[in-house]
């Protein structure tokens, strides 16, 4: 009776220690929580959610401060994502945060700029390329079209561009099965 | 013949119409007044132009450089002027254009200076730079650039290479015609691929729907210093397909996801056979293919073709018939329609496929699945192809891939004989573009993530910074005033006091600066002028009074 104790306390005891350091070795940085929302988020950071870029939103959704539809940049598919991640209902985009919109890069009219810098300031990923007093210009790859830049500009340059589909970015589109034969069609 | 053959799962036996294109000799097609160059005509990047408009250029001469690892170079077809540099209409489905060279021909087809290479005594890095160089892509269709596939890598050999002239396809016969009339020439491609790749077994498999190919070829290899063994296999589509003829030959299967190298076997078409030995033993880079023109024309057949003559020219030559609905590149199951016939011939036209409501009857209407599973029994890629239907019209991209949507190879045996008569492989298609727009989405998604989280740093280490120097230099100040006026506060220099003197400095300072920058323009002013001032200065006052008023009677109440 006495040696069974002892061995199940022993056992105890072990595996204490074990989960105990390997709770202080493997700690996880972090909140792993946020990070996977961050991941789905489309990181425009354009801040239409209310919060200062994507990483605060997410944050904010994995504490449950937030609701899961207010990017308009990531859509209803976004909303979906989260909602399977998160094991809930998914719900409609909520429209006072704004509405998708097609993906559009910034263009400044090189002529018109000042070279203010002011729009350097707000781009919240640096593309912008310029200096004080110099023609800026916007280096599309970087872009991510979040149109933060729009407002600070003093004699309103900057324009979005919609991104026009060329052959590398080109994309099948969802059959239609037809419904009519086209045998109909063409008697008609 | 004593090889064992394997067979692959599924598969399909449509009618192969092969007769009507070989019954002409292949000849070479006329010499179009303009050609037009895509870049992009090979799987990876597209090549960067090296001419400029205006430019002169020879036959072969070198107009668009490989760039970067997978890529292949561009050549002229033939001699002419450099007319444009710039976006053109290429054989796509989207009819999208792309950017392509064109050259106005001046007609006298005249060769840039060429030689052959003596491959065996230059090493196999240079070799394989020089072929970069000649532009070859696989012609059987994928155009992945073959110098990336005729380096073995770190495996330093591959033993088994097998030569494709399975041409399963429907209607196509370019590939039997170039067996038939160039199986020398073949064979010393092959000679040259044996050495790069150093492999021991080397395997010629062909359809046996293709008699005077396996001929021709058996008698080619007969003449050989090593050993290839031409197979004839059954006809079965898609035995054709590289993944089916490397079971059928070997009895292997390539994993998925994996290449066909992972297991030691590389496989080429006869048309890259033939284009290497033209770059090694003429010093000729691919500036030409052939292609089959066939379907409702009047006289199907197979022609000599420069990269970049327009499919027009090609279906005139063949005589172009009323009652045309439509123009494929490539064959009946796996071909691509071209809303525009003016685009030039790539690397990758192996067939020109005129359709017309008798030869190609519109499909009927399509019908909801039933799960008969006859698409599954068809499959040779060993898929469930209605449940990849099924995740696909869903935009279940994710299920999709758990079903391996990605070893499809697209070969269109599940649309053939689904008797719903549903364009599956359309939806596999779409599905598989989805994913990779998806992808690209992600990596921008990372990049911007990146660039965000660099600014964020960048903006906290520049205050940190700023706020550092200003606490330096406020203690060097500090330090100062405390050396030089010791006397002067001998009743022991309180903390309270050195910042009085500092703020005493600074005021100083900038009344001086203030003293500096009077503005110049308002001394020695005329009455005129300064009457103009003082009344500005009036309206100035008025101004800021009349705003103050609000502010007070808000405040008074
Ligand atoms: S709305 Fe979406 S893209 Fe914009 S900052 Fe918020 S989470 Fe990021
Ligand atoms: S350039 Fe303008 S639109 Fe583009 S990411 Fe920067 S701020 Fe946003
Ligand atoms: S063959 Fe057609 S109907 Fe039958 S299971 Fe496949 S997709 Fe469905
Ligand atoms: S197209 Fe894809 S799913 Fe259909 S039979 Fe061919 S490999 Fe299988």
């Amino acid at each position: 009776m006495l040696t069974a104790i002892l061995v199940m306390v022993g056992i105890a005891v072990v595996i204490g220690l074990v989960l105990g350091w390997s709770a202080i070795r493997f700690k996880v940085e972090g909140n792993p929580l946020a990070e996977k929302i961050d991941a789905i988020l489309p990181q425009t950071q354009c801040g239409q959610c209310g919060f200062p870029g994507c990483r605060p939103y997410a944050e904010a959704i994995a504490k449950g401060e937030a609701d899961i539809n207010q990017c308009p940049p990531g859509g209803e598919e976004g909303v979906k994502k989260l909602a399977d991640l998160l094991g809930v209902e998914p719900k409609s985009l909520d429209e006072t945060h704004g509405t998708p919109k097609p993906k559009s890069v910034a263009f400044i009219d090189e002529q018109t700029c000042i070279g203010c810098t002011l729009c350097i300031q707000a781009c919240p990923v640096d593309a912008i390329a310029g200096a004080a007093k110099q023609m800026h210009t916007i280096i599309a790859a970087e872009c991510t079209g979040c149109e933060l830049c729009l407002p600070p500009c003093p004699v309103d340059c900057i324009s979005m561009v919609p991104i026009a589909e060329d052959l590398p970015h080109w994309k099948w589109k969802h059959p239609v099965i037809e419904i009519k034969p086209v045998e109909l069609k063409r008697v008609a | 013949m004593s090889r064992e053959l394997f067979k692959f799962k599924g598969g399909i036996h449509p009618p192969g119409h092969k007769a009507e294109s070989t019954g002409r000799l292949v000849h070479p097609a006329p010499l179009p007044k303009k050609l037009v160059i895509p870049l992009r005509q090979h799987i990876g990047n597209p090549a960067r132009p090296v001419v400029n408009v205006g430019e002169r250029v020879l036959k072969g001469q070198l107009i668009a450089a490989a760039d970067g690892a997978i890529s292949a170079a561009v050549h002229a077809s033939s001699s002419g002027i450099v007319s444009a540099i710039g976006p053109a209409c290429v054989p796509h489905i989207s009819g999208l254009p792309d950017e392509c060279i064109t050259i106005e021909t001046d007609g006298r087809d005249e060769w840039i200076a060429h030689g052959p290479l003596d491959y065996q005594a230059l090493a196999p890095a240079d070799l394989l730079a020089r072929l970069r160089d000649m532009g070859l892509a696989g012609l059987g269709g994928a155009v992945f650039p073959s110098a990336v596939k005729l380096d073995p890598g770190a495996a330093l050999v591959c033993p088994t290479l097998i030569i494709n002239g399975g041409e399963c396809e429907p209607w196509i016969t370019c590939d039997d015609m170039l067996m038939r009339t160039q199986a020398d020439a073949i064979l010393q491609g092959v000679a040259i691929m044996r050495h790069l790749l150093g492999s021991s077994e080397i395997l010629i498999g062909i359809e046996d729907n293709k008699p005077e190919a396996i001929a021709a070829m058996q008698a080619a290899a007969a003449k050989l210093d090593f050993a290839v063994e031409t197979v004839s296999l059954p006809t079965r589509y898609p035995g054709g397909g590289a993944k089916q003829m490397i079971e059928t030959l070997t009895g292997k299967q390539v994993p998925s996801g994996k290449l066909s190298t992972d297991i030691g076997i590389q496989v080429f078409n006869v048309g890259t056979a033939h284009a290497l030995a033209r770059a090694v033993h003429h010093g000729e880079p691919l500036i030409s293919r052939l292609v089959t023109v066939t379907g409702h024309v009047l006289r199907a057949q197979n022609v000599e073709v420069l990269i970049g003559t327009p499919f027009d020219t090609l279906i005139q030559l063949a005589g172009d018939r009323d009652g045309t609905t439509g123009v494929l590149m490539g064959g009946p199951m796996m071909g691509l329609p071209i809303p525009d016939t003016s685009v030039p011939v790539v690397k990758a036209t192996n067939c020109i496929l005129v359709k017309s409501a008798e030869l190609f009857p519109p499909p009927p209407k399509a019908l909801p699945c039933i799960r008969c599973t006859r698409c599954a029994d068809a499959c040779p890629a060993e898929l469930q192809p209605q449940e990849l239907f099924r995740f696909a019209k869903s935009d279940d991209f994710g299920r999709a891939q758990e079903y391996h949507l990605f070893d499809c190879i697209e070969c269109g045996c599940c649309s053939y004989v689904c008797p719903s008569h549903i364009p599956l492989v359309d939806f596999y298609r779409y599905a598989k573009s989805e994913i990779w727009a998806r992808e690209r989405d992600k990596r921008a998604a990372d990049l911007a993530r990146e660039r965000h989280e660099f600014r964020l740093f960048r903006q906290e280490r520049e205050k940190t910074e700023k706020a550092e120097k200003l606490a330096a230099k406020a203690q060097a100040k500090r330090a100062e005033l405390a050396a030089a006026p010791t006397d002067a506060s001998s009743s022991g220099a309180s903390e309270a006091d050195a910042k009085k003197a500092l703020i005493a400095a600074a005021l100083a300072r900038a009344q001086a600066k203030k003293a500096e920058t009077t503005p110049q323009n308002t001394d020695n002013l005329s009455p005129d002028t300064q009457h103009e001032i003082a009344e500005i200065e009036a309206r100035r006052a008025k101004i800021r009074e009349q705003a103050r008023k609000p502010l007070e009677s808000e405040e008074t109440p």
